[in-house]
């Protein structure tokens, strides 16, 4: 008997070719209350433009839950729906299995509905990683999960979590007179790990919506590719990062300038950076780390010392890491030894 | 699975099968052809998923069979596959239904009619396999309608009558049966299965109207309300849970009708209650040690009743205070514990005592706290039991109000 997966179509949805080339309906409008300035808000619009009409949407708890659907006054034109804090995995699943069933069993049209759940980075990289990282293993059902990462449980006052840089001051780690850095985690590493754990997931993406056209074209890939797919979006966040709201774009530029925050793709298996990352890659030099943590309030209290410690952590990314931004870890000797051998003598892949 | 077939009545094209609770569970959701089916393994509940298992490998049962990562996952895969329209089925045990409790916590308010099995485990720690109703109690007070099954047969009837109740337009609300862990997950009895044409008639496809989540009806499900409108969707909850009742009663009236079952009380089942002076009050398969005992004291001249609770949620205050009037003294035998609750009872006893409250003359009442943890419910605790309440209706006084029965030290 067959082993074949019954997998649907996805929506062709084709990149935008230049800004002028991008539709001009909104799927995420009017009747939110985020804050002035607020990235994320930025990344729902354009998420939700990058899908078109025929589009679920999914959203756990955090500011754009609380702070998009106001009852009486939804900015969603798209049908959408509240999950819970870590549940973003598991709401993809049960809406692209429902929507399968159905269709399947003639109750409803047959036709690719692209199914979009994103969680914050509280609700991502915490709480709901295990219901990513098993969503992503079912590859009979199309849908997209995308991480707002805005570095903190930002609505409910900005409290730390597992992806709030090293050392900042949060509400949850306040500098003290006996304690300067309360927080002393390095920041998870989720598509990364996302994209080295699942094998059989065809997409995951880094993205920062300051590049808004390459952050729509990779979401359009992202539900065009089929199966399940991961999107890590870095989301300034003026409220959380103190800073004065003019500055979200230009902080997202500095991140990825900075090294900070890689941009990257994989996809079906092959890695590739993209945007300014690409060249970093290659070697073009980083802007210091100091322009973009300066720039926010709440690195304020670093000395010249957690400067130059943040530095050395994104330069070991860069110089040290087996691949930046995924495998935090360098080959053994006799590994690499072993591999240049096999090159020499052209066994080697490509 | 040992199976047996027999001959069927001509005039029907039911069949009859040796199976397990579980299984005959299964057989109520293929009946039912669900679309959405999420599995996690925890004991006793999960030989249903086992059952599913089987069915779809074998092309009985077309769903998204979806075996999940924890019972959190499992509840949440369901919960977002109803929202758009899908029959769905889940189950849990003990702990593992606590850790979906989230999901469980806020599947009523968005209306979405899941069907759960309920094995019911204690809840370790100290690591314990058997029966217990904790587990499915928490749900309680949140607005899922609860019920509790003796045999395969009724856990069969009751999961077909219970999906036609939770996705009446008039209710929406999710449902749990509850089934006693091994005593009734595991124990083979006959079952008549009945044809897919009976349970059609009897059984609409889910339609979930406009409040399907689709592109054709863009609506946003679950905003936030805050306390502009969450009291007020609190009280559409408490609405659809009175409508209930009314609705558990067309449904089983129905069920009886076209499945040619007896035409018993939905919500209570007697036994030699008509003159009764003491009645022994419980849920689940402690009916079968129950009824054994108030046979054994009958024929020593004692008259004894027993009534059987199978819905708590919605909680059939009228059925109950009527099978409970004529009595001198009930009995509650709680499968569960409620520490520190109104006179050290547990869940039953409080709910029965409340119930009884209103009537001009009520009996007393008396808890019992028996057979936790898996232990079984004997006939010696019965007769321990009868005799406390035969003390009672001859004295007229509750000298104790709650006894642990059958509990060493």
């Amino acid at each position: 008997m067959a082993t074949e997966l019954t997998v649907l179509p996805t929506q062709n949805l084709i990149p935008f070719k230049g800004v002028k080339k991008v539709t001009t309906e909104e799927y995420f409008t009017s009747g939110h209350r985020t804050c002035q300035g607020c990235e994320s808000a930025l990344v729902m619009k354009l998420m939700a433009k990058a899908a078109g009409p025929r589009t679920v949407i999914l959203g756990s708890t955090g500011c754009m839950y609380v702070a998009n659907t106001t009852y009486y006054s939804t900015s969603w034109v798209v049908p959408w729906m509240h999950t819970q804090l870590g549940a973003s995995g598991s709401a993809a699943v049960g809406t692209a299995a429902g929507l399968k069933a159905l269709m399947r069993k003639g109750r409803i049209k047959e036709e690719p509905i692209n199914v979009i759940a994103f969680c914050g980075d509280g609700g991502g990289a915490d709480m709901g990683l295990s219901s990513i990282s098993a969503a992503l293993t079912y590859p009979e059902y199309n849908f997209l999960i995308l991480m707002y990462d805005n570095e903190s449980y930002a609505n409910t006052d900005i409290q730390l979590s597992s992806m709030t840089p090293y050392g900042a001051n949060t509400t949850f780690s306040p500098p003290g007179k006996a304690r300067r850095l309360l927080h002393k985690r390095w920041k998870k590493n989720v598509a990364g790990m996302l994209a080295a754990g699942h094998p059989e997931c065809r997409y995951v993406a880094t993205v920062d919506a300051s590049y808004a056209l390459q952050m729509m074209n990779r979401v359009r890939k992202a539900l065009s590719i089929g199966g399940p797919t991961f999107i890590h979006s870095l989301d300034p966040c003026p409220k959380g990062w103190d800073y004065d709201p003019m500055l979200s774009h230009e902080l997202g530029e500095l991140a990825v300038e900075t090294g900070v925050w890689p941009l990257f793709e994989v996809e079906n298996g092959v890695l590739s950076f993209y945007g300014k990352s690409k060249g970093i890659a290659h070697g073009a030099p980083r802007k210091p780390v100091r322009e973009y943590l300066l720039k926010q309030g709440r690195f304020a209290h670093f000395t010249e010392e957690d400067i130059a410690y943040f530095q050395r952590k994104i330069d070991e990314m860069w110089e040290q890491w087996l691949l930046p931004g995924i495998a935090p870890f360098r080959l053994a000797g006799e590994i690499r030894k072993a591999l240049a051998a096999s090159e020499a003598e052209g066994n080697g892949h490509e | 699975m040992s199976v047996v077939t027999l001959e069927a009545p001509a005039k029907e094209k039911e069949k009859e099968l040796l199976i397990s609770g579980c299984a005959a569970i299964a057989q109520a959701l293929r009946l039912a052809s669900i679309d959405v089916v999420t599995a996690y393994p925890i004991r006793p509940y999960d030989t249903v998923m086992q059952a599913v298992a089987k069915l779809i490998a074998n092309g009985e049962l077309d769903a998204e069979y979806i075996v999940a990562s924890s019972e959190h996952d499992q509840f949440e895969i369901v919960k977002h596959a109803s929202a758009v329209g899908a029959r769905t089925f889940c189950g849990s045990s003990g702990v593992g239904w606590m850790y979906a409790m989230e999901a469980l916590a806020v599947t009523p308010a968005l209306r979405l009619p899941l069907l759960a099995l309920v094995g019911n485990r204690a809840l370790d720690d100290p690591g314990a396999f058997g029966c217990e109703h904790n587990d499915a109690l928490a749900v309680r007070d949140l607005g899922w309608m609860l019920t509790w099954v003796d045999t395969a047969q009724e856990a069969l009837d009751t999961a077909l009558i219970c999906y036609r109740v939770a996705e009446d337009p008039r209710i929406f609300l999710p449902c749990a049966i509850g089934a006693d862990g091994a005593f009734l997950t595991h124990s083979e009895a006959l079952v008549k299965v009945p044809s897919q044409e009976q349970v059609d008639r009897f059984l609409p496809k889910y339609n979930r109207g406009d409040k399907q989540l689709h592109p054709d009806n863009p609506i946003t499900v679950a905003p936030q309300a805050n306390e502009d409108w969450v009291m007020e969707i609190r009280k559409q909850n408490d609405e659809a849970m009175r409508r209930a009742h009314d609705v558990i009663e067309e449904a089983s009236r129905d069920y009886h009708r076209i499945f040619g079952r007896r035409g018993d009380n939905p919500f209570v089942e007697t036994y030699m209650i008509e003159d009764a002076e003491i009645i022994l009050f419980g849920q689940g398969t402690l009916s079968l040690p129950a009824k054994v005992g108030v046979r054994k004291l009958r024929e020593r001249g004692h008259k004894v009743g027993f009534v059987r609770l199978k819905w708590l949620r919605p909680f059939p205050t009228q059925e109950v205070q009527e099978a409970l009037v004529g009595a001198k003294a009930v009995g509650v035998i709680d499968r569960d514990y409620s520490f520190g609750a109104p006179n050290h009872g547990a869940v039953l006893y409080t709910e029965v005592r409340s119930a009884l409250f209103d009537l001009a003359q009520r009996p007393a009442v008396v808890s019992f706290i028996c057979g936790l943890g898996g232990r079984e419910v004997t006939l010696d605790s019965v007769t321990e039991m009868s005799e406390v309440l035969l003390k009672v209706a001859r004295t007229g006084r509750v000298d104790q109000p709650n006894y642990w029965i059958g509990v060493r030290g």
